[in-house]
């Protein structure tokens, strides 16, 4: 694997973070959220900004951006240097004047970071208006159809004059990086700007950022949680934790030899892209099958028909007691349509869903409900997929009363749930609000088993999670594999996880499987051309994050 | 990720609400709106206790007295009491804004439930809505009261049907924006049927919003009732109420401008502190408003 390993000693030190503190104000007896961070960027580097969710990450970029939540944060310590300016002594007038001309960020979900009714061309224009004034509006435009072609986008003349919803993901993030880098600023904070973007183009934007990044000699602040990403552009790393940053090192250095051991911690949570040894087959017991199934979205309303849109087409797939099938596939490839359609949340058009030996996919509403506990889902969502309102013993005792079981015998049975999934049973009282993401997802993945399926659907359900929590959360679903024998369905568009967890895999691609296979053939010697890009995208995927080593080809 | 706010309960905007005097966080205004509107409730219910005449009392030597010990805002041209009146009509105007808001908020609650809900549903019954909007409560109250007479009832089905297209709409976004929760897609996995899904996991997100409706609609409804009064259109002119009242004072208006001014002002100070109250329900039960606050 190719690290970065230039040098920047003699390079100019751009921006100069010392010493500093961020807290909440008024509340001297909570932890402050940043508590004294050094941290230096010189000219042309990338410094990787690495940590869990609530580690202090994107505090820091909102506080060099000077954009920190006016009156719920403020600055108590510390200096931030941008060539020997400190940008906490400026007013927020030179302040703005600063933002854009010398520093400018890009945010993570470029949909709503874009205004939604202005045409994309005009929004780059408008920071060349603000800032530069004295340009004529013909050398402007002259100058935002420069910055499209630069960032790489096609037929620039028609981008210009589209709104945001015209354009894919990849192009509205181009565009965002257009705006960032009009005025050739000196640093750039990239706050997880690939995050929301699938796998493949997530690689395009990461090279564009690099590319620029030499072309103009621009420092590179890059917020992410993923070492993938850290592995393929970093020059220096900076892992956080708790507000501090407990280990820093040119990239190299920190996944060969990390110091610290929350570092190696946080490495090896990171699933390896190698598949795990295939578990022997079972019997051939398909409790799920699936033929032919489509899924067609009807358009038009009442009275006009018009052609539907194609969200799966021609899906088979079968999984026996106790094993897992993985669907993989980027965003719009019709993976969480067929888990909506096996769970008949929305009804497929044609085809036969047979599970634990009933077809269900022609059953009417009410005659399905009996069948409802065969199979299960867990969403991806753990803020979203639990009532707010309800404690947890409610929801877990949901199911099983519907079921007939009585009230008493559901808590007694939610109580050992609570226990299967790593969890104490008096949490049983505490509403969702009270828990963690990871935990959430454990009471979530309790209310499915509850119903005692025969299978699970998992909804991406360890996407929203750090990788930490994730690796347990995995375990956790293999464990209760183990000991209740539920066939599971895990759709994912992580193949790192989807490596770790799945027995088979298919690959979807606007909703048509492409590939189907056991993992270790469909991951390691990809057939179809679609699985080989998807692999070949993954970020980071020639070093093996765990074992701080290159991966070894056999 | 931060700790999303756990939705109030309307338990803990009751206590919420008696812990913040203390702190003075709500301003004096919606406390003042409290204690006008306690008054004025009470005043209107305990009448018959206390007024000094039988409101309906007629005396001919006694027509528009001015304000005296005797008769406190004086008398109309009957020769009534003009307190005695203005304090016992509180209590059909009263009985007819907060029966019309209970009676719109639970039929639109239903309606809207299922509207939100059904998609097939959903269709048919919002152009039903529509046409129910078109139709003004004034001219439809005085049909009604044209046919079946006039009485409380009549009031409260005229201004009710007006507003429940209004809860309807309001319930039917909330439900719409809910069903889509993964919490609510469990729900139907796990086998729940359709009313329960409805009634315990969709029904509570719309209590909020209800609770802040149900004022506004209970001021609205007071002030059609006495404009309806006020036409002649409204409950029986037997019965003392704030818009008859005044109706009937109009002509002597410039002999005893109290026959307006005291009816008038019960009215508007009624009105204006539920409109307060409903205000300040609205920024206690959003959490948007909360924050900008902060």
């Amino acid at each position: 694997m190719q690290f970065k390993s230039r040098n920047f000693d003699r390079a100019e030190t751009i921006l100069d973070i010392c010493n500093l503190s961020v807290c909440l104000p008024d509340q001297p007896d909570i932890a402050p959220v940043l508590d004294g961070i050094n941290l230096t960027i010189r000219a042309g580097e990338t410094a990787c900004l690495v940590g869990e969710s609530g580690s202090g990450k994107s505090v820091t970029s909102l506080a060099v951006m000077g954009l920190l939540p006016k009156g719920s944060l403020t600055v108590s310590a510390g200096e931030i240097r941008l060539d020997d300016t400190d940008l906490l002594t400026l007013s927020p007038s030179d302040m703005r004047k600063v933002r854009a001309r010398r520093i400018a960020m890009i945010f993570q979900e470029p949909m709503t970071a874009l205004n939604p009714v202005m045409r994309v061309g005009e929004q780059i224009e408008e920071v060349l208006t603000t800032h530069e004034k004295a340009l004529s509006s013909k050398v402007r435009r002259g100058r935002v159809l420069d910055i499209m072609a630069q960032v790489h986008l096609p037929e620039v003349e028609r981008i210009y004059g589209s709104y945001p919803h015209q354009l894919s993901g990849g192009q509205r993030q181009r565009i965002m990086i257009a705006m960032a880098l009009v005025l050739e600023p000196k640093l750039l904070i990239a706050d997880e700007p690939t995050t929301a973007l699938d796998v493949t183009t997530q690689g395009q934007i990461l090279s564009l950022i690099a590319e620029l990044q030499e072309r103009h000699g621009t420092a590179v602040l890059f917020v992410t949680h993923d070492m993938g990403v850290v592995a393929e552009i970093a020059d220096t790393v900076h892992v956080m934790q708790y507000g501090c940053i407990v280990e820093h090192a040119p990239v190299e250095r920190l996944l060969r030899q990390p110091q610290e051991e929350y570092t190696r911690k946080l490495l090896s949570a990171v699933p390896s892209l190698v598949p795990r040894p295939t578990r022997p087959a079972m019997l051939d017991d398909n409790v799920l099958e699936v033929r032919n199934m489509e899924k067609v979205y009807a358009q038009g309303g009442f009275l006009v028909r018009k052609a539907g849109t194609l969200a799966a087409t021609g899906v088979d797939l079968s999984i026996a007691r106790g094993r897992t099938l993985g669907i993989v596939g980027e965003s719009g490839s019709g993976k969480s349509t067929v888990a909506r359609c096996i769970l008949r949340l929305v009804d497929p058009t044609s085809g036969e869903i047979r599970v634990a030996g009933t077809e269900i996919a022609r059953l009417s509403r009410r005659a399905l409900r009996p069948h409802r506990k065969h199979f299960q889902i867990v969403f991806q969502d753990p803020f979203r997929s639990l009532n707010p309102r309800w404690t947890v013993s409610r929801s877990l005792t949901e199911g099983p009363v519907n079921f007939g079981i009585t009230r008493r015998d559901a808590l007694s049975r939610a109580g050992e749930l609570m226990e299967l999934v790593g969890l104490p049973r008096d949490a049983l009282a505490r509403y969702p609000h009270q828990f963690s993401g990871g935990q959430r997802q454990r009471i979530a993945i309790a209310r499915a088993v509850a119903m005692r399926p025969d299978v699970l659907v998992a909804d991406e359900a360890v996407s929203a999670l750090d990788v930490s929590v994730q690796a347990q959360v995995i375990e956790l679903l293999d464990d209760i594999q183990e000991k209740l024998g539920i066939a599971i369905l895990f759709i994912t568009h992580d193949l790192r996880v989807a490596a770790q967890i799945c027995d088979d895999v298919v690959v979807m691609q606007r909703g048509v499987v492409v590939e189907y296979g056991p993992a270790g053939e469909v991951l390691s010697q990809p057939r179809h051309d679609y699985t080989r890009s998807l692999i070949e995208a993954a970020p980071g995927r020639l070093w093996d994050f765990a074992n701080f080593r290159e991966i070894r080809t056999a | 990720m931060a700790d999303v706010q756990q939705p109030t309960s309307g338990m803990q905007v009751v206590l919420g609400a008696l812990s913040l005097p203390k702190k003075w966080r709500l301003g004096i205004g919606p406390i003042i709106a409290v204690i006008v509107l306690l008054a004025i409730v009470m005043a209107a219910v305990f009448a018959p206790l206390y007024v000094p005449y039988d409101p309906s009392q007629m005396s001919s030597t006694n027509r528009l007295q001015p304000s005296s010990a005797e008769h406190l805002f004086g008398t109309d041209p009957y020769g009534r009491d003009l307190f005695s009146r203005v304090v016992t009509g509180g209590q059909v105007s009263l009985l007819i804004g907060i029966g019309s808001a209970i009676v719109s908020v639970l039929v639109g609650l239903a309606i809207g439930l299922v509207s939100g809900f059904f998609r097939i549903a959903d269709a048919i019954i919002m152009r039903v809505m529509d046409s129910l909007m078109a139709i003004p409560a004034i001219l439809l109250a005085i049909a009604l009261v044209a046919l079946s007479g006039p009485s409380i009832t009549s009031v409260i089905i005229a201004i009710t049907i007006p507003e429940v297209p209004r809860v309807v709409r309001l319930v039917r976004s909330v439900v719409l924006g809910a069903r889509e929760e993964p919490y609510v897609e469990a729900a139907i996995a796990l086998g729940s049927s359709m009313p329960r899904i409805l009634w315990q996991h969709l029904m509570p997100n719309t209590l909020s919003p209800l609770i802040v409706q149900g004022t506004y609609i209970c001021a609205s409804a007071i002030l059609t009732e006495a404009i309806l009064s006020f036409l002649g259109a409204g409950v029986s002119t037997e019965i003392p109420t704030w818009g008859n009242i005044m109706a009937e004072g109009r002509t002597y208006f410039q002999v005893n401008p109290g026959l307006i001014f005291w009816p008038g002002l019960m009215l508007s100070l009624c009105i204006l502190s539920i409109n307060l109250l409903g205000d300040t329900a609205r920024d206690i039960l959003d959490p948007r408003l909360k924050k900008r606050e902060a």
